[in-house]
């Protein structure tokens, strides 16, 4: 069966309509200033600039450049409304705001999701039923922890740090700022966010609906701008934690600034992570598994499965049964309920792409590409497979954070391991067999920080996520999470 | 063409299945959202798709009469509309339904091998089988030996199955594996694996008279079963989901699973089927709807 390669056709017949998802409901204003507490205030130099849909290049909105007074008046709130109110709330009372954050999100849940796709390029079949429902969970899970922090490490005299900074990258904007926010609000300090760029505006529309539900001014607060202004909250000194989603480069530059501080940080960074099929895995559901490792959200993900690592003797198989499946993945409108892949998020992350396609056929890789249409406008990747890839290949060790795989085969599983390990990153790994006991063998064998087994891109807020080597520093989610928002009394080595 | 298969195959090496990524994927199909032209050529396509069934201790020639001029005028109200692919009906009411038919290009599908059950001596099963064809039967819907394929007397079931081929001649050959009775995934992709190397030329997921009777993870792993037997031979063989599929969503789902698993090619009669009684008149009532606009009341649709 191994070398079976008829073909089936997917473009002759029945065809989806188009079926979009109505923008009308949702409101975008013209410009956004800066969420310094409580309220929206113009930025001091008066500086915006232009926030785009990557899916059709139209200008959404104009948002506000903070500076380093913008800055220095959003942490001071923060920390006047630390010392003030948020630290002395009892803890049942903060958890009530953040439940009512997590109920705001669920029940404007379709105007979140229509901005997250029209912001970021992400389909709205991932924004509706990936993105703004997790978003709100964890808001719910951290506000059941507000009032139990001391079960949670018993014994260990747990007390919030004061301000935090977070800075969240533009892959899953509302979703890392949720991540951010929850579990310190939960812990009792309060926030500075600088969203990223390219994707500022679910976090403005989530300091709307902060203001709705009447959070004290200064609790949460929220600069936008580029990397000067998330350098300037790094930087400041009344920051007593600074938490960062984004590269490996900008995550080693943030542990310089804050070198010889007090600053606790965590940093959660890129990764090349490696799916492993084994022979006797459920070949039809790895399929599906690698489609979603490397296609979800166009392969933005830090998590991402961006290299398949599969046993030689039903590579054949699984190879054709994949280049099939990418005949029926649709590109296009994010909007349009039935696309599977979105738009890149911006020229310079698909200028970024296409020179890694460039890289990968130069390095003697085989390229396959979905064959789908592009649209004229907007910036586009079709879903990439190469095959033939070896491990001293810039595409198997780099991260390219888009819709492109590097295939490898193996032999054993120590070589696969091996392999797998074989890269600066350790965020996530995949393993693919029906056998119990190899899964626990294997999964134990990978340093990653998460390891998915039969199944790929799983996230929940139970469970903590985080890296190895370059891959990042510390823990969030679950009660793990926690941890990076408290100070502990007496120390338990956590 | 099932002369070249007929070879037992060595089902312990059948790949597994992962329930948790089947419900995945099935969960997946469910949220194509189908509108405007796309839904009205899938309802249509649902109608020629349908094997009109009536399967009841209680038939008589009057019912499959009045059923096959149904099969014939689904809703003359309604012009443009294709028929059904056939009427399905016990062994005994094979010559009604064909004389009924005649000229209307519907085939007449019979059950056999001691449906629903299949407990009967395969000599009976076969003579059932020969008698149906005889009497003008198109098609042949036969149930496997459910006590031995669970058993694992797998070369007993494929013998039978491919004995059964045997008897049909010309007539077309659909293998219910009565995948509720099965249980697993992991069996129904076993089963529909020595089917359809024993010759079958449609696999089938149920009688009806078991719970639970199609779903869309067993026919998603039967799909996939056929999508590999054709990347290693080129043939193709049929798909007919039955039993439980009674809205027209259900029945878009399952064109959606159908098209993006084994692509346009399967998208006709010829090759996929749904076993359904009262599916017909919820895709007419859409079909209304689509035409003035407006949900007509059960009552305008004739229940047969």
């Amino acid at each position: 069966m191994s070398d079976a390669h008829n073909t089936l056709k997917f473009d002759t017949g029945w065809q989806y309509a188009p079926a979009p998802e109505s923008t009308d409901h949702v409101r975008i204003d013209k410009k956004y200033g800066l969420f310094i507490n409580g309220k929206f205030t113009a930025p001091s130099q008066g500086k915006y600039f232009t926030t785009s849909n990557p899916a059709t290049q139209e200008r959404l909105s104009r948002i506000a450049i903070a500076g380093k007074s913008d800055v220095n008046r959003a942490v001071k709130a923060a920390r006047k409304a630390y010392e003030n109110v948020w630290s002395k709330m009892p803890a049942r009372e903060r958890a009530k705001y953040i439940f009512r954050i997590a109920r705001g999100l669920q029940e404007r849940a379709r105007e979140f999701s229509v901005i997250e796709t029209m912001d970021g390029g992400k389909p709205i079949r991932e924004s509706r039923d990936v993105d703004i429902p997790l978003a709100a969970a964890h808001f719910f899970y951290y506000a059941g922890w507000a009032d139990k922090l001391e079960y949670a490490f018993p014994g260990a005299g747990v007390k919030s740090l004061g301000v935090a900074g977070q800075i969240v990258p533009w892959n899953f904007p509302l979703l890392m700022a949720a991540w951010k926010i929850a579990p310190a609000l939960a812990c009792g300090n309060t926030v500075v966010l600088k969203p990223a760029e390219t994707t500022s505006l679910t976090a403005l529309k989530l300091a709307e609906l902060i203001q709705d539900i009447g959070l004290p001014p200064g609790v949460v607060n929220i600069v936008t701008g580029a990397g000067a202004t998330g350098a300037a909250l790094v930087d400041h000194p009344d920051v007593n934690k600074i938490a960062f989603t984004g590269s490996t480069a900008v995550g080693r530059s943030i542990m310089h600034s804050i070198a010889g501080t007090e600053k606790k940080y965590t940093l959660e960074l890129g990764g090349k992570a490696a799916n492993i099929i084994f022979a006797d895995a459920p070949v039809d559901q790895a399929v599906e598994g690698v489609v979603n490792a490397i296609f979800f959200n166009q392969g933005h993900v830090c998590c991402a499965g961006s290299r398949l690592l599969v046993q030689e003797s039903v590579a054949d198989e699984l190879i054709h049964k994949l280049k099939e499946r990418m005949h029926t993945l649709i590109l296009g409108n994010p909007l349009d309920k039935n696309t599977d892949i979105g738009a890149i998020n911006s020229r310079a992350q698909l200028d970024k792409i296409n020179s890694y396609l460039k890289i990968g056929k130069n390095e003697g890789g085989n390229m396959f590409q979905a064959p789908c249409t592009l649209p004229s406008k907007g910036y586009w990747c079709p879903p990439t497979i190469f095959t033939d890839m070896a491990q001293s290949n810039r595409l198997v060790q780099e991260e390219i954070f888009g819709p492109v795989l590097a295939i490898q085969t193996f032999r054993t599983a120590a070589e696969a391991v091996t392999k797998a390990n074989n890269t600066p990153y350790g965020l996530s790994g995949g393993v693919w067999t029906d056998k119990g006991s190899k899964i626990f063998k294997v999964t134990s064998a990978l340093k990653a920080g998460v390891v998915w087994a039969n199944t790929f891109n799983k996230f929940d807020p139970t469970s903590p996520f985080g890296g190895y080597k370059e891959s990042g520093i510390g823990r969030e989610g679950g009660a793990h999470g926690l941890s990076a928002y408290l100070a502990m009394e007496v120390n338990h080595g956590r | 063409m099932a002369q070249k298969r007929k070879r037992l195959p060595n089902l312990d090496r059948v790949n597994p299945v992962d329930e948790t990524g089947v419900n995945e994927r099935v969960a997946r199909f469910c949220t194509r959202s189908i509108k405007n032209d796309s839904k009205h050529t899938a309802l249509k396509l649902v109608l020629s798709m349908i094997d009109l069934t009536t399967l009841e201790g209680q038939d008589t020639p009057g019912k499959v009469k009045q059923l096959c001029q149904k099969a014939i005028h689904l809703h003359d109200n309604l012009p443009g509309l294709p028929t059904v692919a056939a009427v399905c009906v016990y062994p005994n009411m094979v010559g009604i339904a064909k004389q009924a038919l005649m000229g209307y290009g519907i085939n007449v599908a019979s059950v056999a091998t001691a449906f629903p059950s299949g407990m009967s001596s395969r000599d009976i099963k076969l003579e059932e089988t020969r008698n149906a064809v005889a009497d003008g039967a198109d098609e042949i819907d036969m149930v496997i030996s459910r006590g031995a394929f669970l058993a694992g007397e797998y070369a007993y079931v494929f013998d039978e199955i491919a004995a059964v081929k045997e008897a049909c001649g010309k007539a077309h050959l659909k293998v219910i594996l009565e995948t509720g009775e099965l249980v697993t995934l992991d069996r129904v992709k076993k089963a529909s694996v020595l089917a359809i190397q024993a010759g079958a030329d449609f696999i089938k997921t149920s009688t009806g008279k078991i719970q639970p009777a199609a779903t869309m993870q067993v026919t998603l792993i039967m799909l996939q079963t056929i999508r590999e037997h054709y990347y290693a031979t080129g043939e193709k063989v049929g798909m007919k989901p039955a039993g439980g599929i009674s809205t027209s969503k259900l029945a878009i789902h399952y064109l959606v699973m159908l098209r993006e698993t084994l692509g346009d090619e399967w998208m006709t009669p010829d090759l996929f089927r749904f076993g359904a009684s009262s599916l017909a008149n919820d895709v007419l009532m859409q079909l209304q709807r689509q035409a003035d606009g407006l949900y007509q009341s059960p009552d305008y649709f004739s229940k047969d």
